[in-house]
């Protein structure tokens, strides 16, 4: 009877978790634009590959995405490093400025780097975005490494070091390796962070320069396209079946690290 | 292999895009829009009556919205903490998925079910019950808060919850508790963190946001948000924006000295 409470109240999270995609997806085949059924179609599909304003902003979104995950990444292991090795009262200060940006509401950050890139006269644009993008990336990542870095111990790198190994050579044979599921985990948190961002990119984005999100936001007013909803549909399944498939090995009772 | 100077590229980063954005946002905030001078205007400007008012609604709606998280979201961690770790992985998995479909087209898709004309309204029309589109209202936005943020409630007390050792509960349960008592003895407090980090995860995000307010409150329910928003893309008054966000920092420093109280190591940390 428990039991079936319980699986009965996950099925009814997980209706309504999953109910709005569902809606998605399925418009995104509806003959009209309206939320009236009429009729099965593959016509915004076919359109979507041919409105060169949502295929750029695509891209936009994935190169931003790439870049900011990729670049926060390599900053936030080096400072995880030099961070560990700062005494405590540094060490504290280091951590809480890092805290800033992920407790600071998104709005305001966004604000505040508007207001900056202003003042100091950058035009907005794509390096502006990529900017704010890492700067609330970098955070993230450094919270998913710090842990692993604080467990790992300093002897197998020291064991390098004794054996011959350059620093640099035991960095990577050693160290790296051991942070690994930490570096990775923080470079997809930045990466889906960058992707799904709306409100930060909306203030630091220039004219002209569009992500889907912002994209997404000015069609609002007028009604979202279909097409919209189909490259969402394709965007969600490309993912739905890579992480499917990331996670089939670890289910086979490979032992967790 | 650790050098402090390693630490340094990313503490100018940090000056230059984190600390010195929040003092302009203050210099802007205290100065005059027009002299230049120094002023506490567009700081007292949160005394108006259009403004204080959206910044009730935004505490009392991000308010009820953290609670219907917790409450929704407490049982769940525990089923999930419950079935078998094979499976674990794969519905916190589920529980992630969502967020990568744009947060603005999942809020948008809600529209489409409750508006008038959308999917409910049909669905009910065919059984014959009379239904009210709850768009343009506040049960809307909260809905929309609840349905964007549940997963950072979720994921926070799961992590704290799958740490319990068994070992304690079990002990508590030989040691004569019954299972309520277990569950506010043992479970509970030991589970504080990760409420704290829920709730700061979705306090934060559901008081300042405009989207949500946008799009589900049909741009009838104006919150603190969508005020300050607006100060500066349509009517551009740097100040007055910079001025009022101050005052919704305050708010969220307030809530998060009185978390940490409860959260000294931040252990309750989602990743």
């Amino acid at each position: 009877m428990k039991k079936l409470a319980s699986k009965l109240y996950l099925a009814i999270i997980f209706v309504i978790l999953y109910a709005p995609i569902v809606v998605l997806m399925v418009y995104s085949f509806n003959d009209s634009k309206t939320s009236k059924w009429s009729g099965f179609t593959l016509h915004w599909y076919q359109e979507l590959f041919q409105s060169s304003m949502i295929l750029s902003a695509l891209r936009t979104t994935l190169i931003l995405a790439f870049l900011s995950a990729t670049i926060s990444t390599v900053i936030g292991v080096i400072s995880c490093l030099g961070i560990q090795a700062l005494k405590p009262r540094f060490h504290n200060i280091m951590m809480a400025l890092n805290n800033i940006p992920m407790v600071n509401s998104e709005l305001v950050t966004g604000l505040a780097l508007m207001i900056l890139f202003i003042t100091i006269g950058i035009s907005a644009g794509f390096m502006t975005v990529l900017i704010a993008h890492i700067t609330f990336c970098v955070p993230y990542v450094i919270l998913s490494v710090m842990p692993r870095l604080k467990q790992s111990s300093k002897s197998t790198y020291e064991a390098a070091l004794d054996l011959g190994a350059t620093p640099l050579l035991a960095f990577f044979k050693v160290v790296l390796p051991d942070l690994m599921p930490g570096i990775l985990s923080g470079y997809m948190l930045a990466f889906t962070m960058s992707l799904d961002d709306f409100i930060i990119t909306h203030f630091t984005k220039g004219a002209g320069l569009n992500t889907l999100s912002t994209l997404i936001y000015s069609e609002l007013r007028r009604g979202v396209k279909p097409t919209i909803n189909a490259l969402s549909t394709l965007m969600f399944l490309t993912v739905l079946i890579i992480l499917l498939l990331m996670n089939r090995p670890r289910q086979r009772g490979e032992s967790p690290s | 292999m650790t050098k402090k100077s390693f630490a340094f590229p990313y503490l100018f980063w940090m000056i230059a895009f984190t600390v010195i954005p929040l003092l302009l946002i203050a210099v802007y905030g205290f100065t005059d829009r027009s002299s230049g001078a120094f002023t506490l205007s567009n700081f007292l400007a949160i005394s108006t009556k259009e403004h204080w008012s959206a910044l009730l609604l935004s505490l009392k709606l991000s308010l009820i919205s953290t609670a219907v998280c917790l409450l929704l979201a407490y049982p769940l961690a525990m089923i999930l903490k419950k079935t078998g770790t094979s499976r674990t992985g794969f519905i916190v998995f589920l529980f992630i998925l969502p967020m990568w479909m744009n947060f603005l087209l999942r809020t948008y898709a809600w529209l489409n079910l409750l508006d008038d004309g959308g999917i409910l309204d049909r669905f009910f029309g065919l059984l014959g019950i009379d239904y009210r589109s709850p768009i343009g209202t506040t049960s809307a936005i909260v809905l929309g808060m609840v349905y964007n943020y549940l997963p950072f409630m979720v994921l926070p007390l799961f992590n704290v919850l799958s740490k319990i050792d068994e070992n304690v509960v079990n002990a508590a349960r030989d040691l004569g508790a019954n299972s309520v008592q277990t569950f506010f003895r043992i479970i509970l407090p030991l589970s504080f963190p990760g409420i704290v980090s829920g709730i700061t995860m979705v306090f934060v995000p559901a008081l300042t946001t405009f989207a949500i307010s946008d799009i589900l409150g049909a741009r009838k329910v104006l919150l603190i948000g969508n005020i300050i928003e607006q100060e500066f893309s349509t009517a551009s008054n740097w100040n007055l924006g910079s001025g009022l966000s101050m005052v919704l920092m305050i708010f969220i420093l307030i809530s998060m000295a009185i978390l940490n109280h409860y959260d000294k190591n931040g252990e309750g940390n989602a990743f």
